[in-house]
């Protein structure tokens, strides 16, 4: 056993001592090139698509924890597989394992977590590679080009799913009750048994074949696998395999601030109690985790984003200390990071931590604008909305098999970058096969109609 | 990764315009900055609100300046092109990966180096041993060997250091041998000769270019060894180098034969056919003196004699268009009838560079 691994185990007893409860976890050292590919594509064996080549090229200069060079990658699971980076130093893997606990504490726990893992199955991991691999099948049958056309869809509206709804759908049902007129007031009932009065046509009743969509479809990625007129059956399969990945990746992203901070809290604790750490070993653990949660990149006095770890662990740490380490099990459990940074974000801790709401005008210099805690808690929060995804639907199938897409310009606040959105509508007119627009607005709130 | 075969696209497409740099041809260090772009995936974003705002943290009360405004130009500098959605980063491609891409995309054939009975280079070659030669070609590992095998054979097995040295007899000396084998000349002198008369502009110069780096490209593919030499002429001939070769202009009249000569003259002092597989480019509009018709003929036949290739790019004209027969142009055709290696071709757009350089590199290797 290696120093490491011993340590682990240690940490691991600690952790359940501490009352932490999660699936076992599986680590694995990993090298760093490894560990940059997983961070780019999200999943350690996933589908293959050139953008993940760009992600890669950019995370290359980014990725790393907090404001630290400590790389960490976890996938919440049963089991829970952890990956550490075989650069890092011993204690910095201690750090790493310990924070990785608390991400299984809470992946095991939260409800957006668990509601996943009950709809898709535990071992996303597993489930990613076996895409892949049918992504793989699908090259070899059909060549790159064909499949490349076909993710290059499904990727570019990967967010575009409909996060409150289920992974498996059925379709819409195909007919529905005719709509029934309302029943007649006193008054017309009196004045239709006047002699003279033609009786009432007999109302129609039965079914009539549903409009499709039936309402505004945000689920475009479970719209267009259903209802593209042209689909072929292993280019559906890929729209769903996009979606089903997306789903897992919602409570990831929708739960960053939370999670990131409740590992770094655990992390945190754990590392303080463990009194089997040798004191060398303690102390550079301590300092990189100073390094994690420090809100500002070194050097400097502000900064123009928020570090997740350092916000999450600050609010982790009032709310432990104000309420107890129970009622901070309970938060975990029932909240999102949109219910945590507006009721556990408060005045007080914005104030302490030095938050405020910046505004940038094109070309202009950037400006602290407020330090209202409303705003900082919409300004914390406004990237996170609707998956990080402008809303659009699915608004209108005609008989032609055109498709008509909408974009709620109304509660995005404003409308879509077009050249963009254009570019988007070709990829999905490409798997579509029939004309594609968009109804979106422009700077003067006019609409605009996109088609391709 | 399938990225990078996207990069490779857009390395074609820009290419013309980083073959516009001033001398990437003899440039030591043979590197091109390809910016690439429309690499990013396009997904539905909201366009950029007039107002932007995110949340920050540090010292600062409303009102206070984070980051003071920047200049407008200063700002388009920065914002590296992505304002309209694209991903632009600059790739550092060697211009050797950059032509290979070419070559395979274009499926051009590998030139062929002048047959080797026409050109016999004879080289030593160090062949076998003998047990007599020259003192200095002595084989002393092999030598030893031969000693250690004698010894053995004689039963006189205990060798080791502190013993007495081995001792050696005629027998055992290894010499080495030479023999002499033709070889293929490995080395390649490209002449470029441009008319840079007033009549060539800047565009027609700018095709001459990319056809003279091409065919220098595909030449260096298959040579140990290139060198160039760049001839600029119009009623006179020069010699430049390279960064000069492409400005260099002048206003006087056309006269061929004046490069011809010269680039004859750069054959017989520098570049002997016997030694080198000697190819000749030659661009102009095909306008030239019409006294100076017969001798610009003759001393053409004469560079043909010679030369493994010699070509001619005429530029200028419509792409649509069959030129018109200008006087070089017959005076090419009219060679290339008597079976000489030659070869012409037009150049009116970009598109038509690869076609010149694709039908250059065919007929070479045909031949």
């Amino acid at each position: 056993m290696t120093e490491l691994e011993e340590y682990a185990q240690q940490i691991e007893g600690l952790a359940r001592r501490l009352g932490m409860d999660y699936y076992p976890v599986d680590f694995e050292i990993a090298p760093a090139s490894l560990m940059t590919e997983i961070a780019v594509y999200g999943l350690p064996v996933r589908m293959p698509h050139w953008s993940f080549g760009v992600r890669y090229i950019h995370q290359l200069v980014r990725q790393s924890m907090g404001h630290s060079k400590i790389f960490e990658v976890m996938f919440p699971g049963d089991p829970c597989r952890a990956f550490l980076m075989d650069t890092n130093s011993t204690a910095e893997n201690a750090l790493v394992t310990a924070h990785v606990l608390g991400h299984a504490d809470f992946s095991k726990n939260n409800q957006l977590f668990a509601r996943f893992h009950a709809m898709a199955g535990s071992n996303i991991v597993e489930t990613a590679a076996a895409h892949a691999h049918r992504i793989q099948l699908a090259i070899e049958a059909h060549g790159v080009e064909r499949v490349e056309q076909v993710l290059d869809a499904a990727l570019a509206l990967e967010s575009h799913i409909a996060i409150d709804g289920e992974l498996h759908r059925s379709r819409y049902p195909e007919f529905v009750e005719r709509k029934v007129a309302p029943t007649q007031s006193e008054f017309q009932q009196r004045f239709s048994q006047l002699p003279g009065v033609e009786a009432p046509a007999k109302q129609k009743t039965g079914q009539v074949r549903a409009p499709v969509p039936p309402h505004a479809e945000y689920d475009l990625l479970w719209f267009i696998a259903n209802y593209a007129p042209d689909l072929e059956q292993w280019e559906r399969d890929i729209f769903l395999m996009v979606r089903c990945e997306s789903f897992y990746f919602y409570p990831v992203f929708a739960c960053q601030i939370m999670n990131e901070g409740w590992a770094s809290y655990w992390h945190a604790r754990l590392l303080r109690e463990a009194e089997f750490l040798p004191q060398p070993l303690y102390l550079s653990a301590i300092k990189a985790h100073s390094d994690v949660v420090r809100p500002f990149a070194s050097g400097q006095e502000t900064a123009l984003a928020i570090n997740p770890y350092y916000l999450g662990f600050s609010i982790w740490e009032r709310i432990v200390e104000k309420h107890g380490i129970e009622r901070a099990r309970q938060v975990r459990t029932e909240e999102d990071d949109f219910g945590f940074i507006r009721n556990w974000l408060d005045e007080e801790l914005a104030e302490q931590s030095g938050l405020f709401v910046y505004e940038a005008r094109p070309g202009d210099e950037i400006r602290v604008a407020t330090k209202d805690i409303a705003a900082i808690r919409e300004a914390i929060l406004a990237p996170k909305f609707n998956f990080g995804a402008p809303r659009v639907a699915a608004a209108e199938l005609k008989h032609d098999g055109s498709l008509t897409l909408q974009h709620d310009h109304g509660s995005d606040g404003r409308g879509l970058d077009v050249n963009r959105a254009k570019r988007v509508l070709e990829y999905v007119n490409r798997v579509w096969r029939r004309p594609v627009k968009l109804v979106t607005v422009n700077d003067r709130a006019e609409n605009v109609e996109l088609a391709a | 990764m399938r990225h990078n075969q996207k990069v490779r696209e857009a390395v074609k497409d820009t290419l013309p315009d980083l073959l516009a740099g001033a001398d990437l041809m003899t440039r030591p260090n043979r590197t091109v900055a390809v910016p690439v772009k429309f690499l990013e995936h396009s997904r539905f974003r909201l366009s950029d609100a007039q107002v932007q705002q995110g949340a920050g943290q540090g010292r600062g009360e409303p009102g206070d300046v984070l980051q003071p405004g920047r200049e407008e130009g200063q700002q388009q500098g920065q914002a590296g092109g992505t304002g309209d959605g694209e991903i632009r980063f600059m790739v550092e491609l060697k211009i050797e990966e950059i032509v290979d891409w070419l070559w395979e995309e274009l499926k051009l054939p590998e030139l062929k180096p002048k047959r080797i009975n026409t050109m016999d280079q004879p080289e030593y070659i160090r062949e076998g041993w003998d047990k007599r030669g020259a003192r200095s070609r002595l084989d002393r590992r092999r030598t030893m060997k031969e000693a250690v095998k004698r010894h053995a054979v004689q039963g006189n097995t205990a060798l080791s250091v502190d013993d007495e040295p081995l001792s050696l007899i005629n027998d055992d000396l290894r010499f080495r041998q030479l023999v002499k084998r033709p070889a293929p000349a490995t080395s390649a002198a490209v002449i470029f000769a441009l008319d840079v008369s007033g009549s060539m502009d800047e565009a027609q110069r700018r095709l001459a270019k990319q056809f003279f780096f091409f065919a220098l490209q595909g030449i260096r593919r298959q040579y140990a060894k290139v060198e160039t030499v760049f001839l600029a002429h119009a009623a006179q001939a020069w010699e430049f180098d390279e960064s000069q070769f492409f400005q260099a202009s002048s206003s006087g009249g056309t006269v061929t034969s004046s490069v011809a000569r010269l680039a004859l003259d750069v054959m017989g002092t520098r570049y002997d056919p016997g030694r080198y597989n000697v190819y000749f480019f030659y661009a102009s509009d095909g306008e030239n003196a019409a006294e100076d018709r017969d001798e610009a003929r003759n001393t053409l036949v004469d560079i043909a004699r010679q030369v493994n290739y010699a070509g001619y790019v005429e530029t200028g004209g419509v792409a649509s268009f069959r030129p018109r027969d200008t006087q070089l142009a017959e005076i090419f055709t009219e060679i290339k009838g008597t079976g000489l290696p030659v070869g012409t071709s037009h150049l009116a757009s970009q598109d038509d560079v690869w076609n010149a350089i694709r039908q250059f590199f065919t007929e070479q290797a045909r031949d």
